[in-house]
This record gives structure tokens, sequence and C-alpha cells, in this order.
């Protein structure tokens, strides 16, 4: 179970959505999509769920083409479309029910079915209501549930933990991360710790191009970011003085003084790539009489290499 | 055909879970059991349905006023609320879809509708009237019901603004349904192609107790071309 996305644009009129994408997904992988809002990522989307035709290029979904089998690559799909459109005037289990049916589940597994994917979402606690009465994490719940009731071989969900609080964005990736294991899953998203814990594969798309593929780590890795410590002392200390030695040793490019918080300062000291400053700073402090409260390395993380493709 | 029948039955559903079915069938009702009452008992003084089916208001307030209310939230309430992706990225297909739709706001009419069997029932006990003409006209209401839904779920599926769409169906079936009734302010030259084309003359050929094959080929006809039309639109988000 693959898709195979082979030199895929997009305009919609005279508007370039997507430019020339090519990437493949495999079984097993948990490809996350990121970019900033309008990259192109809903609407590559939408044309491997076969809403939208591609203008040229062409997608392959286990080896079927989304636009000449477009049925039967439905089936084998289950899609969290972007701002989770749902009827408020159903209720939940008939909503399911519903959205099972139309999938093809036969007519004798589908109380079955919605059975386990209300509890696999954990919306027991919501029988009986409306959708329109739930919370919007409830409701998103409802449309996590919708995209697997068919049990698909892939998934793709577009900004699946939107409007969730921090629980639940952690039950729903841990859940993501469940499934990813035994079927492809492709989720587009622009929160990057997201990325960072739930996929194993990342995408960052600009302006309809891809800027970068790999996992979270080959991509951190990539980066040029400099080191960064952030350095806390007790503030009965010559602040200026502390800085300025600092600055002074080898690999320090900038020190930069953040807050005096009442009882401590806080810096910030930025060094050569690669390098760990920590050592050196530490003793510095000592010799300095100032008193170490905290410190903390900090490595480029997925946000600035983000920040760097896609400025 | 399976999956026409689930969108049907949900369709229908939630037509009953709306306030609109319900306010549908009861101004309805009381309308028309209004006018069967006084034009039936108190102006006609006979026992026929004849002027009932015939009378003007009755059909205005059902062609042009209470279809495009039913129609008007089929497909653009789908479209403004996303759920048209929802429904197109299922493994059904556009017809189906369509189909499902327009049978459910055709049988919520043909509910509202069997209510004049009641009022044939009444006049049967009061004297002999035809079986025929009562049975002709309500298949002609039900044809020009077909007609105009057919109308009302295109329209819809042209905006995601059910008011918009509301306005749009109730001009284009008065367009139809007036046309017919002031034919004689157009030259003779053109009174049998705009005979042909709105709903008033086949009604009445029908009413008369007698099912034409034009008639139905001309209702048929319109049905399949604003179904098709709908299609069109439909995939319309592809071009």
């Amino acid at each position: 179970m693959s898709i195979k996305v082979n030199n895929l644009t997009k305009y919609y009129g005279n508007v370039l959505a997507v430019d020339d994408i090519t990437f493949e997904v495999t079984k097993g992988e948990i490809l996350g999509f990121l970019g900033p809002n309008g990259a192109g990522k809903s609407t590559t989307m939408k044309i491997i769920t076969t809403y939208l035709p591609p203008t040229s290029g062409t997608i392959e979904v286990d080896g079927l083409d989304v636009e000449a089998d477009s049925l039967a690559v439905r089936r084998k799909l289950g899609y969290l479309p972007e701002l989770n459109p749902l009827y408020f005037d159903m209720y939940v289990e008939e909503y399911l029910d519903y959205v099972a049916a139309l999938d093809g589940v036969p007519k004798t597994k589908i109380k079955k079915r919605r059975e386990e994917m209300m509890k696999v979402c954990g919306l027991d606690s919501m029988r009986g209501k409306y959708i329109g009465e739930l919370s919007k994490g409830y409701k998103q719940r409802v449309g996590l549930a919708q995209a697997m009731i068919n049990d698909p071989e892939v998934l793709i969900l577009d900004e699946p933990t939107s409007g969730l609080d921090p629980n639940q964005i952690i039950e729903i990736r841990n859940l993501i991360k469940k499934l990813g294991r035994e079927k492809t899953v492709i989720l587009s998203t622009h929160i990057l710790s997201e990325v960072q814990a739930t996929c194993n594969r990342v995408i960052i798309i600009n302006k309809g191009k891809i800027v970068a593929d790999g996992t979270p780590e080959e991509l951190q890795k990539k980066s040029r970011g400099e080191s960064l410590v952030t350095l806390e002392v007790k503030n009965n200390c010559d602040k200026n003085a502390l800085s300025s030695s600092i600055r002074e040793l080898r690999n320090v490019n900038k020190v930069e003084f953040v807050k005096d918080t009442g009882d401590s300062f806080i810096f910030n000291i930025y060094g050569e790539k690669g390098s760990d400053l920590r050592e050196i700073i530490s003793t510095k402090v000592n010799q300095q009489k100032a008193l170490l409260l905290s410190m903390q390395a900090k490595h480029s993380s997925l946000e600035d290499i983000f920040r760097e493709l896609t400025k | 055909m399976q999956n026409i029948k689930t969108i049907f039955l949900k369709e229908l559903r939630s037509y009953f879970n709306s306030p609109i079915a319900y306010i549908v069938m009861i101004v309805y009702l009381i309308i028309s059991g209004f006018l069967f009452v006084w034009i039936g008992f108190f102006q006609a003084n006979v026992a026929s349905l004849r002027d009932y089916f015939g009378n003007f208001f009755i059909q205005l307030v059902l062609f042009v006023i209470f279809i495009p209310a039913v129609t008007m939230r089929s497909f653009s309430e789908e479209k403004k609320q996303g759920t048209l992706e929802l429904l197109l990225t299922k493994p059904i297909t556009d017809l189906e879809l369509i189909f499902g739709k327009y049978l459910s706001a055709l049988a919520l009419i043909c509910i509202t509708l069997s209510s004049t069997i009641l009022y044939y029932i009444v006049i049967v006990f009061l004297g002999p009237i035809p079986f025929g003409p009562f049975f002709t006209s309500l298949i002609g209401f039900i044809l020009m019901s077909a007609f105009f839904i057919g109308i009302g779920i295109f329209v819809s599926s042209l905006t995601e603004n059910q008011i918009v769409a509301f306005i749009i169906s109730v001009l284009i079936a008065l367009f139809f349904f007036l046309i017919g009734k002031i034919l004689m302010i157009f030259p003779p030259s053109i009174v049998s192609f705009f005979e042909y084309v709105t709903t008033d003359y086949h009604l009445n050929v029908i009413s008369r107790g007698v099912i034409d094959s034009r008639v139905l080929l001309y209702y048929f006809s319109m049905i399949f071309l604003t179904l098709y039309l709908t299609k069109v639109s439909l995939e319309s988000r592809k071009w």
C-alpha cells in the first residue's frame, strides 16, 4: 500500500497552488505535511482524495490512478477534510452509521465498527447527543472516527488536532502513531511539535514546492543554526562584567542580556555552529563568583528549519 | 441503489428533524383544506375536485413557494458546511448523491399531496365523482412537483447561500408557472412555443383525465435536464 505522487501540478485559474511535486509514501510511514498557510498542503490532499483533479501529473494509491479509478481509490481512503465538516443536526451514532454505510461497510458490521470507533476516539460519553451540541474537541473526535470507520488502508488527515486541548492532542497523536504502524498516514499541520511527536517523515512545502523531505532528525542535522545557551545566574553579581568576560570565550559570538527577573539575570549566549559552550560558561561563571541557577543548551529545532526554509 | 437509499433516508430524516417539513405540510393542509371547503361546497356547490386542483392560489403556493423552500438547502447547506467535500470523497457517484437528494424531496411533497386523497374520499360519500380525472390531476401535480424540485435542487447546487437559492428558484418557478397563465399577451406566432415550454398547458391537459405521451415527455425531459445540470454544477469544481 503506497501513495505515489508524480510531478503533481495544480492551478486554480491562473494561480499556481502546487508546483511539480513528487514524493512517495509507503505503509508504516506517518508523513507530516508541513508548511505555512496557503502552501498547497490542503490542495495536495484534496487531489489525493479525488475531490479535485490535478492540472498535470499523476497520483497512484496502491497502483490505482486517482482520476481513472476514482471510486476504487476512495474505498481505500479515510479522509478528514480541513475544518472538519459535520452535520450538526445529526446524532453522533446516526452520523457515524451514515458515513459507514456510504463508505460501503457491510450492513451487519456497521454497528460493530461504530462502537469500536466510539471507543477508540473516546466518544462513549457523547452517546445520544447532537453533534452540534459537542465541544470543538469532541467534534474533532467525531471527524476522526468518521475518517477511520471503514478501516482504511490510507488515512489523509488535514490538521487532525486543531481545536483540541493538550490532553486530547496527546491522545490523538498516540492514536495516529498506533494506526500508522499498519497504515499509510499523511497528516498536515502547521504545529511543528506535532510533527516531531507523531511523524517519522516530514515534507516541508512552501509556495507549492517541496523544500525539504526527510525524518525530523535528518532535517535537524541539515539546518545550519548556531548553538544557543540560555544562562540564568543569581542577580548578586555584576552583569556587565560577567557578560563581557563570557564574550571573550572561544566560540562565543554574542552575549545577549534577556531580562532581570527580580532575583536572577537571564542571558542568551550564541556560539559557533556545533559547539557546546556549557562547560566553559559554567567555569567562567564560577570564576566571576556568580551563582549559577540554570543553564540550557538549545539545539536548532524544526521550528528554525521551518522558518529558514519558508521565509 | 444501496447508496441512493442511504442518502434518501438520511435526507428524508433531516427534513423531519427540521421545522421545514412540518411547516410545509401543516400550512399546505390548512390552505388546501380551507380552499377545498370554500370552493368545493360554497362556491361550486358540486362534488368535484377539478376547481381545487385548478385553483391558481394553491398551485402558486405549492409550486412557487413550498417547493423552493424544501429544496433550498439541499446542496447549498452542504457547500456552506463543507460536507459536500466529505460526500464527494466517499465511494459514491455524483448521480447517486443527486438522486438520493432529489427523491427525498419528491417523497416529502408526495406525502404532503397525499392529503388530497382524503378530500376525494369525503366527496365520494357526498355523491358520485369520477376517479379518472382525480387520479390524473394528482399525477399532474406530482409531475409538476418533480419538475420544480429539479429546478430547486439545481439552483441549490449553484450557491452556498440558502436564501439566494430560494429566491432564484422562486423566480425560475414563477417564469414556468406564470407565463402559461398570461399567454394572451404574446403574439400568436410564439404562443404555441411558450405553451409547450411552460407548465400550465400540460397540467391542464393532464387534469382533464388524459395522460398524454407528449405531456409525459415534457415533464420527464425537464426533470432529466434539471438533474443533468445539477451534475454539471457539481463537476464544475473540477474546472
